[in-house]
């Protein structure tokens, strides 16, 4: 989980920045027709975003849906926390919002919304989560940077990026809504930093 | 958080605020179809109970139930120790079985304190004699800070800066009273007691807040009232002369009610003495939070096991 405090760039001396504002917002504009192309006009979808940079990602995303094709699709969030399986490996950790949209998820095509895909652990934990609120037609992942290394048979739907990452590097996605500013760090992974 | 949660008064703001938090979070499994969460499966709690009580104890029940820990519930009543097992021996068998946490009640103050020294599992007290019960303490924060925001902001990450408490009745004999007291001024509450002189406590003056013997002077200028129960099984004296009287003077009626604020609410803890010291009209008006409190101890219960036993214990992580 990161941290909710903005991190001006320079606190990461020697990060490189791997994907620009421009780069971001056209990936997102993508992933936005992908959507729509996928699920015949975005009937029946529901974005669910995992906090905390996906909740972001969630809702921008339904805003270019809901200019593209003036339908609007409902935005979420929901918190994994409670079904990690990493729980005991750190202190107990503060939860974070979960926000089901009121007509739910039964019945719905719900694409969870995550900034960076790696081991595959949190989506495990999502699916697990997402299974105690109802029962969706059908799930789907989209994730702004797809890192690799995969712990799990997983996979996303829509990906902004595919990045080749090695294992001890880490990735960082920051957002104008929370970070101040659009862009993707790579750089290496801070000692003690589980995070992604 | 700490290891144990034995006194309202271990808990620091931020800690405070973290549990309210969580356990605004965890309300709104309450109303999903699948009321459980899998973050204690495997974990066992004891309810290790030498009192009567029904709803703590199925509070907590159901608290860690719904995060999928295991709950033994052990009463002292028709156990070993009616045999004359002591509380020691009693909390280490309970503790070889495997309880990773030991919601314990005591009519002993003092006694969920001793025990912490003895396992190495979390203690939680729930209700030592006269002296805490920080849980209660807890919810009610919890349901003055939901209430006194319904229809504002987000109360999450808030504390209760500035909320004026009136806390009425048996504060002698109440550990619900001495956990709010001290749980709330943490919080940034302003508490004041009232109680007849012969139901304030004697080290009165070294508790922080304010202390009355006149209920209506206080009620006009309160947020929160918050009614304790006549404990008349601790009363080894006459506390007062008639009920009558207690309830002429100190206890909660309509009229009563209408010297309140608008937007004060009335809390008890329950169990209530309908028409001692809260009167059934007002225990039943829509100011009274009486059944938001007993859901909300659910909640809080399970903010505060998950808190203590979801994560790493120190030194683990």
């Amino acid at each position: 989980m990161c941290a909710m405090r903005p991190e001006p760039v320079n606190e990461f001396p020697g990060w490189k920045a791997v994907l620009t504002p421009e780069e971001i917002r056209r990936a997102l504009t993508r992933i936005s027709h992908e959507i729509l192309e996928r699920t015949h006009g975005g009937e029946g979808v529901v974005l669910l975003g995992i906090p905390t940079r996906g909740v972001y990602l969630a809702r921008r995303l339904a805003a270019r849906i809901g200019e593209f094709e003036d339908v609007p699709v409902p935005v979420g969030s929901l918190d994994v926390t409670m079904h990690r399986d990493d729980l005991r490996l750190r202190p107990a950790r503060a939860l974070q919002r979960t926000e089901v949209p009121p007509d739910g998820v039964d019945g719905k095509t719900v694409v969870l919304v995550d900034d960076v895909l790696f081991s595959g652990r949190t989506i495990r934990a999502a699916l697990d989560a997402l299974n105690d609120l109802g029962r969706p037609r059908a799930v789907q992942l989209a994730v702004l940077v797809d890192r690799g290394h995969r712990e799990l048979p997983i996979r996303a739907d829509y990906v902004g990026k595919n990045l080749p990452t090695a294992h001890r590097e880490a990735v960082r996605v920051r957002l104008a809504e929370i970070d101040g500013e659009d862009s993707v760090l790579l750089g290496e992974r801070p000692a003690k930093d589980g995070a992604q | 958080m700490n290891r144990h949660l034995i006194s309202a008064g271990d808990l620091s703001r931020d800690d405070a605020v973290l549990i309210l938090d969580t356990a605004a979070e965890l309300a709104s499994v309450a109303g999903r179809p699948i009321r459980k969460l899998p973050t204690l499966r495997g974990m066992t709690v004891v309810n290790l109970f030498y009192e009567d009580s029904t709803r703590t104890r199925t509070s907590f029940e159901a608290a860690a139930k719904r995060l999928s820990a295991d709950v033994i519930n052990f009463s002292a009543k028709g156990s070993s120790v009616a045999k004359g097992e002591s509380l020691k021996d009693t909390a280490l068998t309970l503790e070889a079985m495997g309880a990773d946490a030991i919601v314990i009640r005591h009519p002993a103050s003092g006694a969920p304190r001793r025990l912490a020294d003895w396992i190495t599992g979390r203690v939680v007290n729930a209700g030592d004699g006269t002296h805490e019960h920080p849980t209660q303490a807890l919810l009610d924060a919890f349901t003055i800070r939901e209430r006194l925001a319904a229809g504002r902001d987000d109360p999450r990450g808030q504390a209760l800066d500035g909320v004026r408490v009136t806390i009425v009745g048996d504060v002698l004999h109440s550990r619900v009273a001495r956990s709010n007291v001290l749980l709330l001024t943490t919080l940034g509450a302003e508490v004041t007691v009232v109680a007849p002189p012969t139901l304030m406590p004697h080290a009165i003056a070294t508790w922080p807040g304010r202390a009355s013997y006149d209920l209506d002077s206080a009620l006009r200028k309160a947020d929160v009232v918050m009614m304790l129960r006549v404990q008349q099984e601790r009363m080894t004296a006459a506390y007062f002369p008639t009920v009558r009287e207690y309830r002429r003077r100190y206890g909660l009626d309509t009229d009563r009610m209408a010297l309140l604020p608008e937007h004060a609410i009335v809390m008890h803890p329950g169990p209530m003495n309908r028409g001692v010291e809260i009167a059934a009209e007002v225990a039943d008006s829509p100011r009274s939070t009486i059944v938001a409190q007993v859901a909300n101890g659910v909640t809080v219960r399970m903010a505060v096991l998950y808190l203590m036993l979801g994560g790493a214990t120190e030194g683990e992580a």
